[in-house]
């Protein structure tokens, strides 16, 4: 006994250490959003939250919006339009890096004989950009807020930002054993290594979208719609994406005494259900519309273009670029700036660093009033501003 | 009586091995030749066989092995037959239940739930006729047919789950699919369908038997082992002919908090809390989306659910305007 006893501890020890090889060691901080008691809570562990890609600086300042309108100047120009010259060539340079031209620069979409002409399919596919650019701003505001996006916001210096999909290969005959899955039961990414159906892009944010909400609304059945439990794993799937595209917990917009029941979720839900309704205007109304624009090598197997999620802009972070404000230093992306509300231009230097520990994002969504822990939350010390927009 | 007092059994017997009284014509005999195993021996009896089969026993394994083979072999074939993909997926992978558009078809497509529905027959059958088996078995050897009604409440909630709900519903695709995350991820889906289960109450009462059944266990078991050195886990014998160990044991509990069971008694609380735990979680399954489709609401309605302070957050599905 006296011999075999540090041998079972040994055991237990190396077990332990086995079943606890999946667990992250490092040091957490821990956020109460909401009620007491209700475990709306987020627990982050700061060294774990993805950096983002420094954002590119602005070619040179915004100057005064006069002069001649680029639609005057240069010949075909039919989005920018009402743009200063000055306004339009800054953000001409800027998608250089922003889009990620290279040493090919402006001929990526130009031709450099006939700057007008459209004859590169990117030129086409970029003004159409530029009008989904513009619609984000202007009609998406309860998704984007005032912080708005740029080009950077979902490309990051990539021709195809790095986050998007497509409908993937043919599915086989449903009626086929061999290979036939159903859409579910695999360890993929997209719903985090689930087994749930792992189609959620397709059949929620693109064309004729599935009902997403699936608890019941009346305590009794024969009251609006009867959803099979196949739909709920459905919706869960989606779910487990948004949960890893923003990197935070499912109490990040829920109460899970009920998912359903709104005036228990958080602000940050009506904000998402507003994100879906846009994924879908993108994918449907810019991105699909371009199918016979793109090269095949720009499609997916089934010719369908690759389209956006909410990791595409998100990236891991619950604001993407932690909620920093970029639009504000190119606000033509959202229309003429006559009609911009807002003062001079934001620069570089009058806006705290993306990265940096003061960036603390316009508050998310509409009414709010859970004030609960919000206010009196304390900030990590060091923290990023991912931390701070999931805090706050 | 030190070999009572560890984990394992330290003492085992190695005598010529007990064949068990003769049994009546109309049973076949019992099959197997006995013999000692060391390591089984340290955690229980030493000796393996020989185990009656019978009729029933037979075609109860023959079943189970055709409902193990069509499961495996349908997961197999979804990682295109390939054994590497199989062990590596292995935990993903799942036969499903048919679609709902399907209903209650006796014979949709193969692929489509077909071999679902061939897998959980035999496997019913399989469970069934061991059931029947062990009721015949324990009236065979002239004991009560305790473990056969506990048996029985698990059978219930089994086929709660996976036929008399699913026929009620009109749907087999309200069936639990075979698979390991599969069937927890229902599990988890089944709740978020029906608007958090925890608020069911024959849930509340399954979890309060669940839990129960492992505090008394845990309670009778270190009960027994404690007066061990006494000769208490000869439990039967103290029933009748209580000795120190009983007594002590007893006293234990009485001086601990007040009230103790009895040798006897003791074990009536464990069965009766073990089959309470199917019993009121099959109720519980049969009552959602039946009786009751989103048990928080209607924990709301009856005054039941812990009511939170409003957030304030409308469904912007309802604001004029809405986007689809």
């Amino acid at each position: 006994m006296s011999l075999a006893a540090p041998k079972h501890l040994a055991l237990i020890v190396a077990g332990s250490a086995l079943l606890l090889g999946g667990c992250d060691l490092g040091k957490k901080v821990t956020y109460q959003n909401g009620y007491r008691g209700t475990g709306i809570q987020q627990v982050i562990q700061p060294s774990l939250i993805p950096v983002a890609a420094a954002i590119p600086p602005e070619p040179y300042p915004a100057g005064p919006d006069e002069g001649d309108r680029a639609g005057k100047t240069y010949q075909n120009v039919q989005v920018l339009k009402y743009a200063s010259t000055d306004d339009f060539n800054r953000i001409m340079l800027s998608m250089n890096a922003w889009i990620g031209t290279g040493e090919q620069g402006c001929n990526y979409c130009h031709n450099p004989n006939n700057m007008a002409s459209d004859e590169k399919y990117t030129k086409v596919v970029a003004r159409r950009m530029l009008q989904m650019t513009a619609n984000i701003n202007n009609n998406w505001t309860q998704h984007v807020h005032q912080t708005g996006v740029t080009c950077w916001t979902c490309h990051r210096g990539n021709a195809v930002p790095v986050y998007n999909w497509n409908l993937g290969p043919k599915p086989g005959d449903p009626l086929k054993l061999a290979g036939n899955k159903h859409g579910k039961d695999t360890p993929l990414a997209v719903v985090a290594y689930s087994d749930l159906p792992n189609q959620p892009f397709a059949n929620y944010l693109n064309t004729e979208p599935r009902m997403i909400r699936v608890a019941a609304n009346s305590p009794y059945p024969g009251h609006g719609d009867t959803m099979a439990i196949n739909s709920a794993r459905g919706t869960y799937g989606l779910m487990m994406h948004m949960s890893s595209a923003l990197g935070v917990n499912c109490t990040y917009c829920h109460n899970t005494q009920s998912f359903r029941q709104w005036s228990l979720s958080r602000p940050q839900r009506a904000n998402a259900w507003y994100g879906i309704r846009m994924v879908r205007d993108i994918n449907v109304n810019y991105i699909g519309g371009l199918a016979s624009v793109f090269p095949a090598y720009r499609k997916g197997p089934q010719g369908d273009p690759n389209k956006a999620n909410c990791g595409t802009c998100h990236q891991g972070q619950a604001k993407p670029m932690g909620g920093y404000p970029m639009l504000s230093q190119y606000p033509v992306l959202k229309g003429p700036r006559s009609l911009a509300n807002t003062a001079a231009p934001a620069t570089n230097a009058t806006l705290a660093a993306p990265n940096g520990e003061d960036v603390n994002g316009p508050t998310a969504a509409a009414p709010r009033s859970t004030p609960v822990a919000a206010a009196t939350m304390p900030m990590p010390r060091g923290g990023s501003a991912v931390a701070a927009s999931i805090g706050g | 009586m030190a070999a009572y007092q560890n984990i394992f059994t330290q003492v085992q017997l190695r005598a010529a091995p007990e064949m068990g009284p003769p049994l009546p014509h109309a049973d076949s005999a019992r099959d197997g030749m006995p013999w000692y195993s060391n390591l089984m021996g340290t955690l229980g009896n030493a000796q393996i066989g020989p185990i009656y089969l019978g009729t029933l026993g037979i075609i109860s394994l023959f079943c189970g092995f055709i409902a193990f083979e069509i499961i495996g072999l349908n997961m197999l074939a979804s990682v295109n037959w390939s054994w590497i993909e199989f062990v590596r997926q292995l935990p993903w992978l799942a036969l499903e239940p048919p679609a709902p558009q399907y209903g209650l078809r006796i014979i949709p497509p193969l692929a489509q739930g077909g071999w679902w529905l061939m897998a959980g027959f035999f496997l019913t059958t399989s469970i069934i006729l061991w059931w029947v088996r062990s009721y015949n078995r324990a009236r065979s050897l002239g004991i009560g047919t305790h473990t056969t009604w506990a048996f029985a409440s698990a059978i219930w909630l089994y086929l709660v789950l996976g036929f008399i709900r699913p026929v009620m519903m009109g749907s087999w695709s309200e069936a639990v699919p075979f698979g390991i995350f599969p069937h927890l991820d229902w599990t988890a889906a089944f709740s978020i369908r029906y608007g958090n289960l925890f608020y069911n109450p024959f849930h509340c009462l399954s979890i309060v038997f669940l839990y129960g059944s492992t505090l008394l266990f845990a309670m009778h078991g270190a009960t027994i082992m404690a007066v061990g050195r006494y000769g208490g886990e000869r439990e039967l014998e103290h029933i009748t002919d209580r000795g120190t160990a009983a007594e002590r044991a007893g006293l234990f509990w009485r001086w601990t908090m007040g009230f103790n069971a009895t040798y006897e008694s003791v074990h009536r609380w464990a069965w009766w809390f073990a089959v309470l735990t199917t019993l009121t979680g099959g109720i519980g399954i049969l009552l959602t989306g039946t009786v009751v489709d989103n048990w928080y609401l209607w924990a709301v309605d009856h005054h039941y659910a812990t009511l939170y302070p409003d957030t304030g957050v409308v469904d912007p599905a309802l604001l004029p305007g809405a986007p689809k």
